[in-house]
């Protein structure tokens, strides 16, 4: 049995599966909850600046029938009384000593507020501080949340005024609403956060209702942008951390990987690319506490049949895989093959690629079943068809080298080798 | 002993309720929906023979827009609400769905159809609008899915059309022979109401060809002639003791239970089926549902030659009928006038006949079954009296046709049941299509675009003549 036990910066937790700090986390019923589940840490709703939450407050994008494909919510930070939550802080640790225990925070603009409550979450026993700089919606026409993260001038100088007083380890949580998440990633890291966490939620409008022309979710006749996370943000939280993970100073200190994660793969991909915990939020909204159980045990059986007997085994492991387009190898080149056996003649294949990609499969018309095949020559190998194909490994792509040695577009230009030319 | 009345009013409820219930809601009806592949020239449209394009209609379901949906369907079924409860799905659309190849349940179509079409019946959709009258005049006879399906194309391309029909009632055998637990007479009538909608229809109910009417009347008073008469009762056995008290015709039968009110139907204590194609079944189940003690279908071959789906021989044996193979009908025994037993010759099978089936012999033993009821079900008659006697060219009563739909005589069409003798309700949908393509043709031989248009989707043509596509 593999070790999956994560250590973040000394605090450590018996799985590197962590809630992000949202309404999961948001009091001491849920996270006792989480906790008995085998949630290997919280990062508790985030504290701070006084507000009071609407409703409604939530909004998804259903994809054929895949609910909450992409989930939104304008929902702000935590609007119970401090004392409250400082008190069920404190409870949750003593229950659970073993578990990680991050108090997010989003203080008003001034550095007395912040040192005042990072005080205040130390003294609950919270082994460290995640620093909200993402949060999408309300707060930043305060000038806090995401109006922070995307400034780095100002994210560096809140940063500093934290690092001046906490004693416990800090996390800056980054915001996706920006181009690139490296500048303020850089900044907070210089001004000397901890640790990165990311991504927050992407600002969004999810739909609106086709009868009341609102844009959803309604309040009141009204909407506002909201934040999106959940499965369809996943592609782009994994580019995001692979930036912070390729550049010479943001990768030098660890991450927790955030956003669509559902499942042990999902995690996994995530340390791949240099998570050493990861945070989920809208899986549970969907399901409840208990997919962790299945995380941890997915986690576990893929380690072992690869091998890895610590998580450090692997984290990171795919970042140096991920290059630059004038570096990729023009040779390489892949035709994609039909195994016969396993068609089952939807076409899905052949229109797809008859439409949109290349001309390059044969339909012979049968009733009812016409018969498709691949017209090697005319392949270009884009393997739209395999994406489309429905039958797992019905679409194979076989590699046809067009030379032996690795080739990149650079030396390809030099050699004046020809262009296509249809 | 033949009774009528044998159970309660709820019991006759309860056995005569749909055999394929509707999705009880629109999550259900999504679930399904969604599996779709949404196939490119799919193989379930090809095996449709009206080539409805069902991706489309299922697509059309998922995006909410389920006018589109019952438009695509109706587009090429004008009977498509009807055909989703009753087509043997099985062997057509459904028994072509990739899912089956790969030993998944395939997708639902019919009741996704039926999701459609119900609602589009309900609420009384406008669906098609016909063009102006263009001030032809065409005569269909027969209100059945062959000759109402014909009626309308032409009516949506202007033409102003009259129907004459013998019954009381439109629909043909939807209305007076398909399975009571299939369609309900209110559906049948709102359906036939939805197809008049359209307007440019005028029902003559009460009227026979032959009777009332004679096709050369109709040929003075109208610019062509369709024939949608259907087939008539089923074929004779020719066997002693056939006029006995207690041997009925399956159709007579049907329609006897689709027109009089479950309770006031006889059956037999104990009843012989004789046919195995899909009449007999129906004969059969209805027969139990009423309240039969036993019932037993007699063919003459085995299981694996039988005419009807194996799904509807399921329902059969699911409500409890015995199947008796290999056994062929020699002599009705009777006392006092009335049904005692039948005898059969038991056969074994041999050589292959000319239906390419193997033909059943004889073995020279015989089988005596007591019962009290036997109903014919094996193949129906066609009118052949009455097409003779108007010259119009046939085979062996079967109107004999040209281009799926013209027969001898000019400006006289025919097509459905009274055509090919018998199919299935979906066939003679396309019929009464390909019957007013003709009729259109003929009409105008310089204008048949509007019509293409129409049957647009055919892409068995379209892929085997342009193929690859450019
Ligand atoms: C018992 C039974 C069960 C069946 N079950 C199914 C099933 O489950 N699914 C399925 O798809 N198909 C089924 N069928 C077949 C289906 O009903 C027919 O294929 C279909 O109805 C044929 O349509 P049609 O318009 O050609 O003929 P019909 O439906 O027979 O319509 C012909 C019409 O013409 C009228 N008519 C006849 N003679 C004259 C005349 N001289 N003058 C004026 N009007 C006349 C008739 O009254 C009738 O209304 C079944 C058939 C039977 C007998
Ligand atoms: C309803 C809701 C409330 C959230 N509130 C906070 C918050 O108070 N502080 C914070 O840092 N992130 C907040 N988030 C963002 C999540 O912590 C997380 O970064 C994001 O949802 C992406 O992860 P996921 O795809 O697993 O949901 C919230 C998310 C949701 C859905
Ligand atoms: S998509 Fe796959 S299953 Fe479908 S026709 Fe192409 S190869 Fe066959
Ligand atoms: S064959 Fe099946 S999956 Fe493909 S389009 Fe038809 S119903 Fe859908």
């Amino acid at each position: 049995m593999a070790d999956i036990s994560a250590n973040f910066l000394g605090i450590k937790s018996p799985n590197p599966f962590w809630l992000a700090s949202a309404p999961p986390t948001d009091k001491k019923i849920n996270v006792l909850r989480a906790f008995e589940a085998g949630w290997g840490g919280v990062v508790w709703k985030t504290l701070g600046s006084q507000v009071k939450n609407v409703s409604s407050r939530y909004s998804s994008v259903n994809f054929n029938n895949t609910r909450m494909m992409g989930f939104n919510n304008i929902e702000l930070i935590s609007d119970r009384p401090l004392q409250i939550n400082l008190d069920e802080i404190r409870e949750c640790v003593r229950l659970f000593p073993d578990r990680a225990m991050i108090v997010s925070l989003m203080a008003d603009n001034d550095k007395q507020s912040w040192h005042d409550i990072i005080a205040k979450v130390e003294d609950t026993g919270a082994h460290g501080i995640e620093l909200n700089f993402g949060c999408p919606h309300g707060m930043t026409e305060r000038g806090m949340g995401a109006a922070v993260g995307q400034d780095p001038e100002i994210a560096k100088m809140v940063v500093e005024w934290v690092m001046e007083k906490a004693t416990i380890p800090v996390i800056t949580k980054l915001t996706p609403n920006v181009h690139s998440v490296v500048p303020t990633g850089k900044a907070v890291v210089e001004a000397g956060t901890d640790a990165l966490s990311l991504i927050n939620t992407i600002q969004s409008v999810t739909g609106i209702d086709l009868d009341t022309l609102v844009p959803n979710p309604y309040v009141a006749g009204k909407s506002v942008f909201g934040g999106y996370c959940g499965p369809a943000v996943k592609p782009i939280a994994l580019k995001m951390l692979t930036t912070i993970a390729q550049n010479p100073v943001t990768s030098k200190v660890p991450v927790s990987g955030i956003g669509g994660i559902s499942t042990w793969k999902d995690a996994v991909e995530f340390m791949l690319l240099g998570s050493t915990t990861v945070q989920v939020c809208t899986a549970v909204m969907k399901h409840g506490f208990r997919i962790v159980e299945d995380m941890c045990e997915g986690l576990n059986n893929w380690m072992d049949e690869k091998g890895f007997a610590t998580i450090n085994d692997f984290i990171g492991k795919s970042v140096q895989n991920i290059t630059h387009w004038e570096d990729l190898d023009i040779n390489y080149h892949i035709v994609a093959n039909i195994n016969q056996d396993k068609c089952i003649h939807c076409g899905l294949c052949y229109i797809a690629c008859e439409d949109t990609s290349h001309q390059s499969i044969n339909l012979t018309y049968g009733k009812p079943y016409n018969t498709y095949s691949i017209k090697e020559e005319e392949c270009v190998g884009c393997n739209l068809c395999k994406l489309v194909c429905p039958v797992e490994d019905c679409i194979t792509m076989v590699e046809q080298r067009k030379g032996n040695e690795y080739l990149n577009w650079k030396e390809f230009q030099l050699r004046g080798l020809p262009l296509n030319d249809h | 002993m033949i009774e009528s009345n044998r159970l309660t009013a709820e019991q006759y409820e309860q056995n005569f309720s749909d055999i394929h219930p509707p999705f009880e809601n629109k999550e259900a009806a999504l679930v399904e929906a969604n599996r779709c592949l949404f196939c490119y020239d799919a193989p379930c449209i090809k095996q449709c023979p009206t080539s409805i394009n069902i991706p489309k209609f299922i697509k059309q379901i998922t995006t909410d827009n389920i006018k589109g949906s019952a438009h695509t369907i109706f587009d090429s079924n004008i009977f498509g609400g009807g055909c989703s409860k009753v087509c043997p799905v099985e062997k057509l659309c459904e028994g072509s769905c990739v899912y089956n190849l790969l030993h998944e349940a395939p997708i639902p179509i019919a009741k996704l159809q039926r999701y459609s079409t119900e609602k589009a019946i309900r609420d009384k959709w406008k669906l098609f609008e016909r063009k102006p009258s263009n001030g032809l005049k065409v005569a269909v006879v027969g209100a059945g899915p062959a000759g109402l399906s014909c009626a309308h194309v032409l009516s949506r391309h202007g033409v102003d059309v009259t129907v004459f029909e013998k019954e009381s009632k439109g629909g043909g055998l939807m209305t007076y022979g398909i399975a009571a637990y299939k369609v309900t007479p209110s559906f049948c009538q709102d359906e036939v109401d939805f197809i008049l909608s359209l307007g440019g229809i005028e029902i003559k109910y009460d009227h026979e060809l032959g009777k009332d009417i004679s096709i050369e009347e109709l040929q003075k008073n109208y610019d062509a002639v369709y024939l949608g008469i259907g087939v008539g009762l089923a074929n004779k056995l020719n066997i002693p003791g056939e006029e006995l008290q207690g041997v009925e015709d399956a159709i007579g039968f049907i329609y006897d239970i689709r027109t009089k009110g479950y309770p006031n139907i006889s059956v037999g204590d104990r009843v012989a089926v004789i046919g195995m194609g899909m009449t007999a079944i129906d004969a059969a189940t209805q027969a139990k549902r009423l309240g039969a003690k036993e019932v037993t279908m007699v063919y003459r071959r085995t299981e694996a030659q039988k005419n009807c789906t194996q799904h509807e021989l399921d329902i059969a044996l699911l409500d409890g009928c015995k199947m008796q193979w290999l056994a062929a009908p020699r002599e009705v025994i009777g006392e006092n006038g009335r049904v005692t037993a039948l005898v059969c010759d038991i056969m074994t099978l041999g050589a292959t006949d000319h239906s390419g089936k193997p033909a059943p012999e004889p073995t020279g033993q015989t089988i005596t079954l007591e019962v009290d009821m036997v109903i014919k079900a094996t193949g129906q008659n066609p009118f052949t009296d009455l097409i003779n006697k108007n010259g119009i060219e046939n085979n062996r009563g079967k109107v004999a046709v040209k281009d799926n739909a013209v027969t001898n005589i000019d400006g006289v069409f025919a097509g459905g049941d009274c055509v090919n003798g018998g199919k299935e309700v979906v066939d003679a949908v396309q019929a009464g299509k390909d019957g007013a393509a003709a009729i259109l043709n003929f009409l105008q031989p310089k204008n048949i675009a509007s019509i293409h248009q129409l049957n647009s989707y055919s892409t068995d043509e379209r892929i085997a003549t342009q193929q690859p596509m450019l």
